[in-house]
């Protein structure tokens, strides 16, 4: 296990976590979010291929209908 | 400076009024619907403009208000392919979309892949409880969300927080157009 950072809060997260298993797993629309990681947006299409690291710090915006 | 703002409805329209009473003199419109009476409630337009393609309408009330102000109107609907190029040239995208799927997608497109350019978007501004929890915050990077962030209900949506969120917006695009740095809250 080690710690991630996800909008300011700290989350354990287990060895080999990809990202898109860790959003779905916390409960993120992924058709309805934005994420940045350490600084760089993250297309959708590469959810899947990172692995989340110690100490990376997670920014995540969540979206709601209406305009 | 040329501002782009994607979707014209409850949010779109107000803030593209407010940006060119504020003095912004060049602005994309994008939307690919037309005026209905439905949208009479909290958007711009008026009842002559009904079935009018909604960037036409827009574009009409604006040049009352400065008939010099550059316009480029884009009836399209936005997607992650052609988002780069309808807002090339923009220094801010004001998301004012419906869909918060389409809000997702123009937040990371614009964010990856025009990287000097800032998104100020709309988020959690239906119903008629307090205005009050209607709020801007600097997410991270290029980003700024302006509304409630959790109110969804788009069978019931109301001028008055609809402005309130869209005078948000315009105050933060207002906020960068002139570098005025965020506030220590």
């Amino acid at each position: 296990m080690f710690t991630v950072r996800v909008n300011g809060n700290s989350i354990e997260v287990r060895n080999g976590t990809a990202l898109k298993e860790f959003l779905i797993s916390s409960n993120y629309d992924i058709s309805r979010i934005a994420v940045e990681l350490n600084g760089e947006i993250i297309p959708k299409k590469d959810y899947d291929g990172v692995i989340l690291k110690d100490s990376d710090s997670l920014e995540i915006v969540s979206f709601v209908g209406g305009g | 400076m040329k501002i782009g703002i994607a979707g014209l409805g409850g949010l779109g329209s107000n803030v593209a009024m407010m940006l060119v009473r504020s003095g912004v003199e060049e602005l994309v419109l994008v939307d690919f619907d037309c005026v209905e009476e439905s949208n009479l409630n909290r958007q711009i337009y008026f009842r002559k403009h009904i079935g009018m393609k909604k960037t036409e309408a827009c574009s009409e009330i604006l040049k009352m208000i400065n008939p010099d102000v550059k316009l480029e109107l884009r009836d399209v609907r936005l997607s992650e392919k052609n988002i780069p190029e309808i807002f090339k040239d923009c220094k801010i995208v004001c998301e004012a979309l419906d869909s918060a799927e389409s809000k997702a997608v123009l937040a990371e497109t614009v964010l990856s892949e025009m990287k000097d350019v800032y998104v100020v978007s709309g988020c959690g501004i239906s119903g008629l409880s307090t205005p009050n929890t209607i709020v801007t915050t600097h997410k991270f990077g290029k980003i700024y969300v302006c509304g409630d962030g959790t109110s969804d209900d788009t069978e019931d949506m109301h001028a008055p927080r609809v402005t309130v969120c869209a005078g948000h917006q315009a105050n933060q695009i207002l906020r960068l157009i002139y570098g005025i740095e965020d506030e220590k809250i």
